[in-house]
């Protein structure tokens, strides 16, 4: 008999989803606003199953394939609220394009789903599919503006690298089926623990693994999709594509890396080492020559990938704990960075060059300061949730004795913090390049607030939210 | 006699020429497409052999998943060619190049 409330939240989600899809087919253009709010509903229901089914301790369900766990509970929790987000703030700019139709909240929908059934895997089958199911939704939301011949472009090579990156990780878990004949991953861990377990066949089936999870991050040398996707999507896809999959990314390299391959974590350390000191050393560097915002904050989400994959490369739980401290902070700093880029936008108009910045000050004395906390906590600036997150994973490093590399990290924020700094300095001291006034709705106006002020809020009062990170993993 | 490994060594070629094809492959998109189709069917030997060696069903289901899904993955692979297609008139991998820096 297999237990389905453990399941409860994805099965609800999915039903939704259909729902959702069923009653947008029957609506007339104007009234799309119900898809919307039926979107943010379902939402709102899956949370409310997740919450009502917590768990403190693990379930397995689906005879093994799927694990219902107090971190799982939290990573969706938090991915709601980014995908909450991504709706709220993209509505005003698709209904300005013309492009408010129901695929993008649909899609964004099945994206969520695949995250959910990704954080929950407990098997290879499971992981696959649920990347897949987030892959999908992500190669079709970047193509959804037909009439953008960049979005074409940008989908086409998100596509084309997703795909290789996703090959290379199932024949990766090919290998390792070979070598151990199961795809569960407990019992993964087990047959590998043994006196033979991690052979060479296991160790090529491993790096390739790493080369998918690396793919899937965006960590260097694998990061070429990033900048092209980020820049080429329309706005609200490069929020949702910047914000909630980095929780699957945490969730695939926790599941696979830690749990499934954790015994042979010395062969993996030194790999992730080189990815995120090259992610660390591309993502700063690079950053510093763009001069599309978008661009920019694409090299910065490689650099984050780099501290996200310090708090991996040392190890312990505690080290662990700050990479989901870091990862869910990188999350809700990165939705509120996109959501000024929307705000700023207007009809034929996208805020997306760090000119359009200039002298934000005069126009918007508040939204200035929003931005300049999202740029302040980016770069790692006390009081900001951002140096909490930076100073948690840099002190796990210094624990497990890779003090250079901890060295290291702090020199690549000093770098990273000049081109955020950059920002900040043209919206306070160079003239408005445009005097048009903010057009953007008054409820998107308070979401980003308030999501502004929570890195502050978080940065100051990081007790809670530590605690809860430390509690689950 | 035909063994597993040489089923192995099949599939680890055949996963070489795909990533060889996408890498060296500068003119077409659908080659690109057909490459990706290839490297997971590489996959799906590896599986079938391990799977025959193993005497495990798993590995077969998994082929399964992996057809369905790479169905799903060349649909969509093609809608967004006719998007490129349309917008740009060209497949030509050479010409994607509006975006860099």
């Amino acid at each position: 008999m297999i237990d389905y409330y453990p399941a409860a939240a994805e099965i609800f989600l999915a039903t939704a989803i259909c729902v959702v899809l069923l009653v947008d087919v029957f609506l007339r253009d104007e009234q799309r606003m119900i898809t919307y709010w039926l979107s943010l509903a379902a939402l709102l229901g899956t949370a409310a199953c997740s919450a009502l089914f917590f768990v403190d301790e693990p379930v397995t369900t689906f005879f093994g394939s799927f694990v219902a766990d107090a971190a799982s509970g939290v990573l969706k929790l938090v991915a709601y609220v980014a995908v909450a987000l991504v709706f709220v703030y993209s509505r005003d700019y698709l209904a300005r394009r013309n492009l408010f139709k129901g695929e993008f909240f649909i899609l964004g929908l099945f994206g969520l789903l695949g995250i959910m059934v990704m954080v929950s895997a407990h098997s290879l089958l499971t992981i696959y599919l649920g990347l897949e199911l987030l892959s999908l939704s992500l190669y079709a939301l970047v193509a959804f503006n037909r009439e953008s011949a960049t979005a074409a472009e940008s989908a086409m090579k998100f596509f084309v690298l997703g795909a290789i990156a996703s090959g290379t990780l199932l024949y990766g878990i090919s290998l390792l089926y070979g070598v151990t004949g199961t795809l569960e991953i407990g019992t993964l861990a087990e047959r590998l623990s043994g006196p033979d377990g991690m052979g060479i066949p296991a160790l090529v089936g491993l790096a390739f693994i790493v080369v998918g999870v690396a793919f899937k991050f965006g960590a260097v040398p694998f990061h070429m999709w990033v900048p092209d996707v980020y820049q080429g999507a329309p706005t609200p896809v490069t929020l949702y594509i910047g914000s909630a999959p980095k929780i699957a990314a945490f969730a695939l390299a926790w599941r696979v890396l830690v749990e499934g391959l954790g015994d042979a974590h010395a062969s993996w350390q030194g790999m992730l080492i080189v990815l995120s000191i090259l992610s660390l050393a591309i993502g700063n560097i690079v950053a510093i020559a763009q001069t599309n915002l978008k661009r920019m904050l694409a090299y910065s989400t490689i650099s984050h990938v780099g501290f996200i994959l310090m708090g991996f490369i040392a190890g312990s739980d505690d080290a662990l704990s700050a990479a989901l401290f870091y990862t869910v902070s990188y999350v809700i700093m990165a939705a509120a960075a996109f959501g000024m880029i929307l705000l700023l936008s207007r009809e034929g108009f996208e805020a997306e060059q760090l000119e359009d910045f200039k002298g934000l000050n005069a126009r918007s004395p508040w939204f200035a300061f929003v931005m300049l906390m999202i740029m302040f906590s980016m770069a790692g600036v006390p009081p900001f949730i951002g140096f909490y997150a930076k100073l948690l994973v840099l002190g796990s490093l210094i624990d497990a004795g890779l003090v250079w590399f901890a060295v290291l990290g702090v020199l690549m924020a000093v770098v990273g913090a000049f081109y955020y700094l950059r920002v900040v300095w043209y919206m306070y001291f160079d003239d408005p390049l445009d005097e048009a006034p903010i057009a953007a709705p008054g409820g998107m106006r308070v979401v980003l607030s308030v999501n502004g002020l929570g890195l502050l809020v978080l940065g100051v009062f990081p007790g809670y939210l530590l605690e809860l990170c430390m509690r689950v993993l | 006699m035909v063994t597993v490994a040489h089923y192995l060594v099949l599939a680890a070629v055949l996963f070489s020429v795909s990533v060889a094809g996408i890498f060296i492959n500068r003119r077409n998109v659908i080659v690109l497409l057909m490459c990706i189709e290839l490297m997971l069917l590489a996959v799906n030997f590896n599986f079938i052999a391990f799977s025959r060696l193993l005497g495990d069903t798993l590995g077969q289901v998994f082929v399964f998943f992996i057809l369905t899904v790479a169905a799903a993955e060349a649909a969509i692979g093609l809608a967004i060619l006719v998007v490129l297609f349309r917008n740009t008139r060209s497949i030509n991998v050479d010409e994607m190049d509006t975006l860099k820096g």
